[in-house]
């Protein structure tokens, strides 16, 4: 498990592309992030959630690589959304005002459901 | 009103020679009429006769009780055309005797009569243009001259907040819409002593700015020599009395603070009292003397206090007690002085006084006068400050973590508020990241720098790369609309991200080294630290 936790991973669940954050997001995770999203955009058109679930450290380059993420999807025309941040990370995403941009949900059901 | 006839003749280009074309073809053969400009004041009885629809009037034959019909007659006006524009006087066409010297005929004045009417619209457009160009080129010069001042005044602010071992000093300002004359300043002093200044110079703008950079130079050059308060007010009243404007003058607090004994000694020259929070209440510290640049030979009285350990003194400008709320009350010493009483820290205290005054003012508040607030507070036992932990890590990528985990176990027992902690964890990584990155360029040699401290309820990280020599920037909010649009790369999140997530941080830049320190309270709740207290 070690290997997938550390690279983002590309599930479907009624017509959405869920991507499995990896536990640090940080530069290190930036070629994952990247080939991620790629994957969830070439498979359908649907929308795409971002799963923080297992993320255990976001730094600023994570940050800079989600803005880059809804930068893309802007052009591409596709809706991010996220859900299962913690207290503190949904705090950074409302100072940083990701949480303007983005629809936040508690969690992946309820996300899903909410499209 | 008073302009009327002016701005008219101006706004035509006409001068009397051209006016008096209207009447028959003749060469001139008398010197032509100069018409002063007439004044009409607003309350003549002619203003009310032209606006009930008079048309053209022969001014010797009027029968009105009217200072503006004297001064016509007496300038040798024979016949008036007032222009009206949308049922206001905008102007007159005055006419001197016809160079034929008949009287003007009937079909004259019907003439001169068309003539307004048709006139009198474009007069009036080209007035409008007129205020309007003249109203912008005033608002660029005040915006310029405000430029200027704000210049002077951040020129001439402390870029730095000094360093005492035992006590926190913080510091706020903020300037006005038109920039008034605030100022402050710590002096170092012989033998460890700071000197204390804060001050406020009437009057706004440019010549506040200016008076205030030579009070604060005269008081610079004095203050090490002479030392003593009294002394150096004494000086720099004498100065300025020579120097400022007869209209000008300036309030100021100087003390002379001893670090090591907390022995405090000030004279004041006519500034708002400092107040101190002291174990038994809030005291001022009350000397007296006149404003700086008032009279010649003033003196000052000097006192002396002492701030024990756990003592805390707030010097501040009127701008704070002085600002009026929605209903024109004011915010008032009384409150500001039950605030002081409060229990809370020296930038604690700045947030909760601008916190106040925020909601005292509403959100829709022009500021009236420039805001200074200075706050120096004794640790209660400076041998209370123990050092948690000092370590150093190689500036590998990745290290960040590292430190992060560190400092979480170093702190530990000191029972944060897990929002809190999860906070400063994350300013942290992101410190020690840019150290890495940033201040050591990845290079694996030069090592990050890390102590932790607590002291007086505060955890305070400082975290110390080897740059240095270039400033690092003010943090800013970063543009996300931009960046989202792709206007701007993605990057640069890190230290507004950290200045979000402390209570207070302070960047220190020498030739060979950057330190940023964080600085977390224990004791307060899971409520965000807002980073007001960037230096």
């Amino acid at each position: 498990m070690e290997a997938t936790r550390e690279m983002a991973r590309v599930r479907y669940r009624d017509g959405v592309a869920i991507v499995d954050l990896p536990r640090q997001i940080d530069s290190t995770a930036e070629r994952t992030l990247n080939d991620a999203y790629a994957e969830a955009v070439g498979h359908g058109p649907g929308g795409i959630l971002l799963n923080f679930q297992e993320v255990e450290f976001l730094s600023s380059t994570g940050i800079a690589l989600i803005v880059g993420i809804l930068a893309k999807a802007r052009k591409d025309g596709r809706v991010v959304s996220s859900c299962e941040l913690s207290d503190h990370y949904r705090e950074i995403f409302e100072i940083t005002r990701l949480a303007d941009f983005m629809q936040i949900f508690p969690d992946e059901a309820t996300a899903v459901a909410g499209r | 009103m008073i302009s009327l006839t002016r701005t008219f003749r101006r706004v035509l280009g006409r001068g009397p020679e051209e006016r008096s074309a209207i009447a028959p073809r003749q060469a001139p053969r008398r010197p032509v009429l100069e018409t002063p400009p007439i004044e009409i004041a607003p309350n003549d009885p002619l203003l009310a006769y032209f606006h009930a629809g008079s048309g053209a009037v022969s001014i010797e034959e009027l029968q009105l009780d009217s200072p503006a019909v004297r001064a016509m007659r007496a300038a040798g006006l024979k016949l008036v055309v007032p222009l009206i524009s949308q049922g206001e006087l905008i102007g007159l066409l005055n006419l001197g005797p016809r160079l034929s010297d008949q009287e003007y005929s009937t079909d004259d004045r019907r003439l001169l009569e068309k003539l307004a009417a048709q006139a009198s619209p474009a007069v009036r457009v080209a007035q409008l243009v007129r205020e309007q160009e003249a109203e912008v080129r005033a608002r660029e010069r005040i915006d310029q001259e405000l430029r200027v001042a704000q210049l002077i005044q951040q020129q001439f602010l402390p870029k730095q907040l000094p360093k005492l071992p035992g006590w926190q000093v913080a510091a706020f300002y903020r300037a006005a819409v038109e920039v008034g004359g605030d100022f402050y300043d710590f002096i170092p002093l012989p033998e460890g002593r700071i000197g204390l200044v804060i001050g406020d110079v009437s009057g706004h703008g440019v010549p506040a700015a200016l008076v205030m950079a030579t009070t604060r130079s005269i008081l610079r050059g004095d203050a090490p020599r002479l030392v003593s308060p009294r002394a150096v007010l004494e000086r720099a009243n004498d100065f300025l009395d020579a120097d400022i404007p007869q209209n000008m003058f300036v309030t100021c607090l100087y003390a002379v603070l001893d670090p090591e004994t907390g022995r405090l000694v000030y004279a004041n020259a006519g500034h708002d009292l400092p107040y101190v929070r002291t174990a038994r209440g809030v005291v001022e510290l009350r000397a007296t003397g006149m404003p700086l640049g008032l009279f010649p030979g003033m003196r000052y009285e000097e006192r002396e206090a002492v701030l024990e350990p756990g003592d805390m003194m707030l010097l501040h400008s009127d701008g704070l007690a002085e600002a009026h709320g929605r209903e024109r009350q004011m915010f008032g010493f009384p409150r500001l002085r039950e605030l002081v009483g409060e229990k809370v820290g020296g930038q604690s205290l700045i947030d909760v006084l601008l916190e106040k005054l925020h909601e005292f003012t509403g959100p829709e508040w022009e500021q009236e006068d420039d805001i200074t607030l200075v706050t120096l507070a004794r640790s209660a036992s400076p041998g209370d400050t123990h050092v948690l932990a000092e370590f150093e890590v190689p500036s590998v990528a990745g290290n960040e973590r590292a430190v992060m985990e560190k400092v979480a176990a170093a702190v530990s027992d000191l029972g944060l508020e897990p929002r809190r902690l999860e906070r400063l964890k994350t300013a942290v990584s992101e410190a020690a990241m840019n150290a890495i990155e940033h201040g050591n360029k990845g290079q694996a040699d030069l090592p990050v720098e890390v102590k932790v401290v607590v002291d007086d309820g505060r955890v305070t990280v400082r975290i110390t790369d080897q740059g240095g020599g270039k400033d690092i920037p003010e943090p800013e909010t970063p543009d996300i609309e931009a960046k989202i649009a792709g206007l701007q790369k993605p990057r640069g999140w890190g230290l507004f991200l950290i200045k979000n997530m402390v209570d207070e941080m302070h960047v220190t830049t020498t030739e060979t080294h950057h330190t940023l320190e964080l600085v977390v309270r224990i004791d307060a709740g899971p409520a965000s630290g807002n980073g007001k207290g960037a230096s």
